[in-house]
């Protein structure tokens, strides 16, 4: 389908596309091994200026686009989900510094996320605050002229390698989820280290870490906007790097799709290819159609966004809930067409379900996204 | 630095297809790419002016869609782009391109260096880098592999050779011709395809060049193509078996025989 892509946004697929096949694809299965933080992959995407795509110009970026890096998630995650999602990861530790910093911060912060010299990761789910996020425990109290923050952060992508963090801590307490504040937290900060890095089911080249704050001082110029704003500075934050899961989702759904078809059609039984047997062709058929569907929701979302039309909380959650959705369906489906081999971790798509699996989970599940879904239904509604 | 790549634009395809009536290669339908060698020239191109400071030119000889070609060289890197265009230069060979060429880096100006690939991917002939030093009346060194040293007026390189390399000293203006051994070359970054894409390409015909009407195209081109064809596959062999003795008495007896 033609979504009409400007000139730019032709570019930066073609650019990511590119990257995908030369760069990414033939390291895919060895990082799924190793687990290693794909640093050699992310300097091409920094020299690309794919960093670039989600930070202003006067930063050192392109311009704060969330097309343009849906686009090149997608591209990326075609190849593998894991190294896209260390992109991806960073620009969602990015975003609240770009929505929320002061001169001062972008000043300090941007110009090194957007040429990559640092990638960036965000940090709010605890032990027993995910889906629940004003369960929050980590605290950062004021002290004179810091910050001192207290606390655990786990499953927090990029956790461990990348160099500037935003942390979400309680300021006040008695206030639930309005006493909660954002703060940008440097590496290296003394009392700020690092758990264990996590064993995981899929997108395994991307790190996964425990941050643990133990009287870590902070300057009280590392506050993002004003204390008690941590939730809105998360929930504006979700709402620009969601379209990004969805995309991220999406390209697996398309890697998948484009393996199998090339798979189905070389794979002789019964003396001719299994891509010549109806029962073949429909699942084909169905996955193709589900992945544009999803497309058109991932785009349609990511325009809104960048037309910056304010509530787009209820399109943000659509694209990403059936976009993943559409990921996992797609992905079992492609394994199956695989047949046997399909089930060896000698061809790459098993990968891809494994990899498939955590879009519906993270950065809120599908549960929570149909939630927010019904629940701007109901309000519409009512009005 | 003043750096002036030339390059070429050739067929994605290491199964080019020739038309019998014409002896030339066939460009229908198949996609075009910048010969792959030529891209190793760029990027040392663009390595040295990173070090240096200057500017790297582009010059390639070819039809208008040339003009594609350039502008991905800028995505790459390279400053400007100079697409040498005209009917005039139909039809010539690797003397006549060289003199074309030569004539178009003249024109450019003052120059410290010229990269070019060792040998382009559809003709192989690896003749127009030292065709271009040689009008130009400067040293060339073909199959670098290594900048050693650069300096403003003089470079170390290595050139590859089958076993080992040499290692050789020129002044500069020099003409290296490089292989696949020099560098890795970078992807595009997407401020060089946005500025590839607005920059400007020069298009210089016969007349902007004025060159000798009798050096140029098809009259310039010494080479005649009597006939091109792709040679008849080589058939099995013979496998010799046995042990290892009586498999030499067999190749002698087999040589032998052979020559009688």
């Amino acid at each position: 389908m033609d979504y009409l892509l400007t000139d730019e946004q032709k570019m930066v697929k073609e650019l990511a596309h590119k990257i995908a096949e030369e760069k990414i694809r033939p390291v895919a299965a060895k990082y799924d091994v190793s687990e290693e933080y794909p640093w050699d992959v992310m300097k091409v995407v920094a020299e690309a200026g794919l960093f670039g795509l989600f930070i202003p110009e006067e930063y050192g970026g392109m311009s704060v686009n969330v097309m343009n890096l849906c686009l090149a998630t997608e591209e990326m995650s075609r190849a593998c989900g894991g190294i896209a999602v260390c992109y991806a990861a960073s620009a969602l530790g990015t975003f609240p510094i770009v929505l929320f910093g002061n001169e001062e911060q972008k000043k300090k912060y941007l110009p090194d996320l957007a040429s990559g010299k640092k990638v960036a990761a965000f940090g709010i789910t605890e032990p027993e605050a995910g889906s629940d996020a004003s369960a929050i425990k980590t605290t950062a109290k004021k002290v004179g002229n810091h910050y001192v923050l207290n606390g655990l952060k786990h499953f927090i992508t990029n956790g461990g390698d990348a160099e500037t963090y935003v942390v979400i801590a309680m300021t006040d307490k008695t206030k639930g989820a309005r006493g909660a504040s954002a703060f940008i937290v440097e590496k290296g900060t003394p009392g700020f280290t690092f758990g264990k890095k996590e064993d995981k089911f899929g997108i395994r080249a991307s790190s996964t870490r425990e941050l643990i704050f133990t009287d870590c001082k902070i300057p009280v110029e590392n506050l993002l906007a004003r204390e008690g704003m941590g939730f809105i500075v998360t929930m504006r934050t979700f709402d620009m790097s969601r379209p990004g899961v969805a995309a991220q989702a999406l390209g697996i759904a398309q890697g998948a799709l484009e393996l199998a078809v090339k798979y189905t059609k070389e794979r002789q039984q019964f003396g001719k290819s299994i891509s010549s047997f109806q029962g073949v062709q429909w699942m084909l058929a169905d996955m193709a159609t589900e992945i544009e569907a999803a497309r058109g929701l991932v785009y349609s979302t990511a325009r809104m966004v960048d037309a910056g039309i304010k509530d787009v909380a209820k399109e943000s959650a659509m694209a990403k809930m059936y976009a993943s959705d559409v990921a996992m369906k797609v992905t079992v489906d492609a394994l199956q067409l695989f047949g046997g081999y399909g089930y060896m971790k000698d061809y790459p798509i098993e990968k891809y379900v494994r990899d498939a699996k955590i879009t519906q989970i993270y950065e809120g599940t599908n549960q929570i996204q149909r939630g927010i879904i019904a629940l701007a239904l109901i309000r519409e509604m009512a009005k | 630095m003043n750096i002036i790549v030339c390059i070429k634009q050739v067929p994605e395809t290491t199964d080019v297809k020739i038309n019998p009536e014409t002896n030339t290669l066939v460009r229908e339908g198949v996609k075009s790419i910048i010969n792959p060698f030529d891209v190793y020239a760029i990027e040392e191109g663009v390595r040295l002016k990173e070090r240096f400071g200057g500017k790297v030119a582009i010059i390639t000889m070819g039809p208008p869609q040339a003009e594609a070609a350039l502008r991905e060289a800028i995505s790459l890197g390279a400053d400007e782009g100079i697409l040498v265009c005209d009917r005039a230069f139909a039809g010539s060979d690797t003397w006549a391109t060289s003199y074309t060429l030569s004539g178009a880096i003249r024109k450019l100006g003052a120059f410290d260096l010229i990269i070019c690939g060792k040998q382009a991917s559809d003709g192989d002939t690896a003749q127009v880098g030292p065709g271009i030093s040689t009008h130009l009346d400067i040293p060339q060194v073909t199959y670098v592999k290594k900048v050693e040293e650069a300096t403003e007026k003089h470079m170390r390189v290595e050139r590859l050779m089958e076993e080992g390399y040499e290692v050789i000293d020129t002044p500069l203006p020099v003409l290296l011709t490089v292989v696949k051994e020099i560098n890795e070359p970078r992807l595009p970054s997407l401020k060089g395809m946005m500025k590839a894409k607005s920059t400007k390409i020069t298009v210089w015909g016969q007349k902007d060049l004025n060159l000798d009407p009798q050096g140029i195209g098809l009259c310039g081109s010494p080479t005649q193509v009597v006939k091109i064809f792709t040679p008849p596959q080589r058939t099995g062999g013979q496998i010799l078996t046995g042990e290892i003795p009586e498999i030499a008495e067999k190749l002698i007896s087999a040589i032998k025989d052979e020559l009688h």
